[in-house]
């Protein structure tokens, strides 16, 4: 019965996000003419100066620029329109606003582009979530040999699952030196995932900085925790001929470099390609006008919705598991 | 390919972000949780292996109990056993030793009654002797009469003895 009450309120507070979507794609398409679907795709799943809730209603965010000529500059995103909301072509401080990108006005000006866009205040959102579940989490803890209860009982189960299932089990005997690194990646992905499934949501885990970055990391951990073994497989592969060695040596080094690109690549394309999907259905029913297909995209937005929540917690899983892996095959001794 | 080209500020943000979220949860969220929750395993595991152990234990006594009872009954049926081995042989004693007194009361009456048989026979013997020698007397002493008198006389005495006997 309480899981029924629970499926029924979920599927209504579903219900109020994808209707809320369609809201702000109305507002959209009242603007234009034509209505270009890749564009508004991209739109969504790119990131972008400044934080659009629905058409119309933006939030500025600051943007900071460093550039060898002019130093640091550090200005609000809202200096790059005019009252109408529309970019000035002659730009702000040098630069200008042109489809969600920041453009230098004079070519081959070399800058850093450090600004506050729309995915760093969702990176900072997922980041303080996570340290404020956590925090709570541990706080259940300080009360010892009680039994787990509410957030920390929800968490518990997947903190064990991660340390057992995944780290322990590929790992082996030093995965407690990993735990800490694999339990942030596994909910920092779950929870950028989830979070980018709410409406009118960054497409943060389906960007491909984020995903790289994390790539990288569970590169460089892979590599520094490297023992003889692991290099002596990579530049002196045993059990085979003398002059295979140096034929295997660059396959090993591919190998080597394939690992972060996958795992990057992996998460990227599995989120961005699911908002890629529920866009382009709620896209149809500006395409086709009509109230009909309006209702049966909803219901199959509705759908695909649960299934990208799935797909969150699997892809979360899966670069959590080849982490694991990757190190464990670099720590593993002697076989 | 705007979507494959990492923007460098996200790239920044993320790097640092990442980092401090990973450092800030290490130190106070994942130490604190892993901590107990290894505690608690460890816990559950003694709890565990303290109750097999007293299980063990009961076990253990339990046996121990038994075995005790199996002492004990053997121990019991020992005593009984002997308490029964003891009395028969008391009672084969005493048996043997009424029949030794019972012989050796018949044997010394036997003895008493043979030791006063033969003084009664002596003293037959004696009187008889002593009756000849009376008898013989007066048969002297009557000799010097005549030998009818005589032989009535003798007869007369013999008569006398018999009387008296």
């Amino acid at each position: 019965m309480l899981s029924i009450k629970y499926l029924r309120s979920s599927f209504l507070l579903l219900l109020i996000f994808v209707s809320s979507t369609f809201l702000s794609f109305s507002a959209d398409k009242e603007n234009g003419d034509k209505f270009d679907m890749g564009e508004m795709i991209m739109h969504h799943i790119l990131d972008d100066y400044q934080y659009e809730i629905v058409h119309g209603l933006s939030i500025p965010l600051p943007i900071i620029i460093y550039s060898e000529n002019d130093g640091m500059m550090i200005f609000s995103s809202s200096r790059l329109f005019d009252e109408n909301h529309v970019p000035l072509e002659e730009g702000y401080n040098g630069f200008k606003y042109d489809h969600g990108k920041l453009k230098p006005l004079e070519s081959g000006m070399s800058y850093f582009d450090l600004s506050i866009t729309k995915n760093v205040i969702f990176l900072i959102l997922t980041s303080s979530l996570m340290i404020i579940v956590f925090l709570s989490v541990a706080r259940g803890y300080a009360n010892k040999k009680t039994i787990p209860k509410g957030i920390q009982a929800l968490f518990e189960p997947i903190i064990v699952l991660i340390r057992d299932d995944i780290v322990k089990k590929n790992i082996g005997s030093q995965y407690e030196k990993y735990l800490p690194y694999m339990l942030t990646l596994f909910f920092f992905i779950l929870f950028g995932n989830i979070l980018g499934l709410l409406p009118a949501a960054a497409n943060l885990t389906g960007n491909i900085a984020i995903t790289l970055t994390l790539a990288v990391f569970t590169f460089l951990l892979t590599n520094f925790s490297g023992n003889r073994h692991y290099w002596k497989h990579i530049f002196w592969t045993p059990g085979i001929p003398f002059v295979m060695r140096f034929l295997i040596l660059p396959i090993e080094i591919i190998g080597l470099l394939t690992k972060p690109i996958s795992l990057s690549i992996r998460l990227f394309a599995a989120i961005t390609a699911g908002h890629i999907v529920i866009l382009s259905f709620i896209g149809f029913t500006f395409i086709f006008q009509s109230y009909f297909v309006g209702v049966v995209s909803a219901i199959f937005v509705v759908g695909l919705n649960l299934i990208e929540l799935l797909v969150a917690g699997i892809q979360a899983y899966v670069f959590t598991l080849f982490s694991s892996i990757y190190i464990g095959m670099a720590t593993e001794d002697a076989h | 390919m705007e979507l494959l080209t990492p923007g460098t500020g996200l790239l920044f943000w993320q790097v640092i972000i990442f980092l401090s979220t990973f450092f800030i949860l290490s130190k106070y969220a994942w130490k604190p949780i892993m901590n107990s929750l290894k505690e608690r395993e460890k816990f559950i595991e003694d709890s565990l292996e303290s109750a097999k152990k007293a299980e063990e234990e009961l076990i253990n006594i339990q046996s121990k109990n038994e075995e005790l009872v199996m002492d004990a009954r053997k121990e019991r049926e020992k005593i009984l056993s002997d308490a029964k081995k003891l009395t028969n042989s008391m009672k084969d004693e005493a048996k043997e030793n009424a029949k030794e007194m019972a012989d050796k009361i018949i044997s010394d009456a036997k003895k008493v009654i043979d030791s006063e048989k033969d003084k009664a026979m002596l003293d037959v013997k004696n009187t008889l002797a002593e009756l000849s020698i009376d008898i013989a007397e007066k048969i002297i002493k009557r000799e010097l009469s005549n030998d009818t008198s005589q032989r009535k006389y003798v007869d007369d005495l013999i008569k006398e003895i018999n009387k008296s006997k």
